[in-house]
């Protein structure tokens, strides 16, 4: 994952994010090139603006950087910690795979749940992480799912969920597929009692993760630039033999189809749901 | 243990001579009536359903459906459902939960359309509410998975409380070009992946995903369906009875991979 490469070490990441940290201007250091305008932005910058570039770009960001940017300072207390995934199927290369993917991104599953306050108030935050096996969902990441709407459905608190994910893991196979349904009920219990789910559905969100708890949050929100859909883009030309409309499954198409709230600019992101908790006390 | 290997099995399951959706809707019951539409914007022939008897219970069944002839086949996109045949489905759904009557399905897809319009309107939303919605409907639900269940675009009709599978249909979360040419940039390696997704009815009985594996001696012969018939008629009577149907629904999902996690110290 190369984009990992550029991101502060994780220890670095714990507190603060919210406040901007110094910029320093060195002239040795890493530069990160922008997708969109094309600028070489000073790392140092990048980090400092949320690694939202001048023109608008959102980068892809790792959990930790979102729960220190979104969380308030120190109030994260993380759940489910330990839970990882085995490897049911005796799938090829599937231990290396993930073992790799731990190496990587330094976490144990590619979701971080755990309880947090925005702006004061306590709520139930889950996270996912680019970086393990790009988000994909096995049984790990539905169990953690599936648990901490339980949690939240035990203490009556409201659930903000950041999604980023290629999918269900196909290394798990069926058992993958199931953690579909396994999640949507877990929503359903969770949503039958009133609470609030809001998800922040991030670049990308697809495949069976789109088609289970992304999609079925009360209020969604999406950053802009994002990937959001069910199949592929490239899966879709192949099977239509189309050119695809301009803008296909961002964030902005989704907006315009009707399919979500808001596009929620990353630097906003606090403050918009600080205020969803504030009109939702009580629920 | 003889019998197909797994990817034998995945073209067994996509065989155009297999008895389709229709087929058994029209043998299975009796006075069977078509319901269209999803009252938001279309009717998908990829989806069908209505309502029939089962022996004398009223039951509302629902199928995808492949199509038979090249012509029928291109009108129902080769069974392939788009969001609309997910609403209709749902619309269903709630209807048998307001009328009281169980609800029964069949699926036999490739998966969900993964087209532009498919995108446009929602096909992951569609997917999801279904699943939502059937966690917790209040009517009893069997699946019958009849020949290919491809992926999320199956499940959406298959979270139910008894899901059943022929002994030559195949349960995926991909298929196995998809996850060959994903994995090893060669979709020609489909049968290694066949093989590893653990995706045949015996698999799927062994992960516990389906209840039960209906062998296809006699398939799409009167004494098949008489005999699946009297299967459906039978868990019926007994899903019915169950006061604790929707919290054995959430348990029954709620388990899956759960014995496979590690918890790290
Ligand atoms: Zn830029």
């Amino acid at each position: 994952m190369a984009f990992l490469n550029f991101l502060k070490p994780k220890n670095q990441l714990e507190e603060g994010g919210r406040t901007a940290a110094p910029v320093q201007e060195d002239p040795g250091e890493p530069e990160k090139l922008c997708p969109n305008c094309r600028r070489s932005i000073p790392v140092s910058r990048l980090w400092a603006d949320h690694l939202v570039c001048a023109c608008g770009h959102h980068f892809r960001m790792n959990a930790r950087q979102r729960i220190a940017l979104v969380a308030d300072k120190g109030s994260f207390r993380e759940l489910f910690a330990t839970v990882r995934g085995g490897d049911p199927l005796l799938f090829p290369g599937y231990p290396e795979k993930a073992q790799t993917a731990r190496n990587a991104s330094g976490e144990q599953e590619a979701v971080i749940c755990g309880t947090a306050l925005i702006e004061g108030r306590k709520t139930c935050l889950f996270v996912m992480e680019p970086g393990f096996m790009m988000g994909s969902m096995g049984s790990a990441v539905g169990e953690k799912i599936a648990r901490l709407f339980e949690y939240a459905l035990d203490r009556r608190l409201p659930v903000i969920g950041y999604t980023v994910s290629g999918g269900a893991r196909m290394q798990e196979g069926l058992l993958s597929l199931m953690q579909m349904a396994k999640t949507s009920a877990a929503v359903k219990r969770h949503c039958d009692a009133g609470l609030l789910y809001i998800a922040v559905l991030t670049d990308p969100t697809t495949g069976g993760v789109t088609a289970s708890f992304a999609m079925e949050a009360d209020i969604l929100l999406a950053e802009p630039g994002a990937t959001i859909g069910f199949a592929g883009a490239r899966v879709v030309e192949q099977t239509t033999r189309k050119a695809l409309p301009k803008g296909f499954q961002t964030a902005e198409f989704l907006l315009e189809h009707g399919f979500i709230d808001q596009i929620a600019p990353r630097g906003g992101q606090t403050a918009l749901l600080g205020e969803l908790l504030r009109l939702h006390i009580g629920g | 243990m003889s019998g197909p290997t797994p990817y034998e099995a995945v073209k067994l399951a996509r065989d155009n001579g297999r008895p389709t959706g229709l087929d058994y809707i029209h043998n299975v019951f009796q006075g069977f009536l078509e319901f269209h539409g999803d009252r938001r914007y279309s009717d998908d022939p990829a989806v069908v359903g209505g309502v029939a008897w089962l022996g004398s219970q009223p039951v509302t069944v629902i199928a995808t459906e492949k199509g038979h002839t090249a012509k029928d086949r291109s009108r129902r996109n080769f069974g392939a459902p788009h969001p609309e045949g997910y609403r209709k489905a749902l619309r269903l759904m709630k209807q048998a939960e307001k009328f009281g009557r169980p609800v029964i399905c069949f699926v036999d897809t490739s998966g969900a359309y993964c087209g532009i319009g498919a995108e446009e309107r929602g096909q992951g939303q569609a997917i999801a509410e279904n699943l939502m919605e059937l966690s917790t409907l209040c009517v009893p639900v069997i699946s019958v998975l009849i020949g290919e269940g491809g992926s999320g675009g199956a499940l959406a009709l298959a979270l139910a409380d008894r899901v059943w599978m022929l002994e030559n249909a195949v349960y995926s979360v991909i298929s196995p070009e998809g996850c060959a040419s994903i994995l090893w940039k060669d979709a020609s390696k489909a049968e290694t992946a066949a093989a590893s997704l653990k995706l045949t009815a015996r698999d799927a009985r062994r992960l516990g995903v389906v209840e039960k594996v209906l062998s296809e001696q006699n398939l799409g012969k009167p004494a098949f369906y008489r005999g699946l018939g009297n299967l459906l008629r039978r868990e019926l009577e007994a899903l019915s009875a169950d006061p604790e149907l929707i919290g054995k629904r959430y348990a029954r999902f709620r388990a899956f991979g759960t014995n496979t996690l590690k918890e790290q110290p």
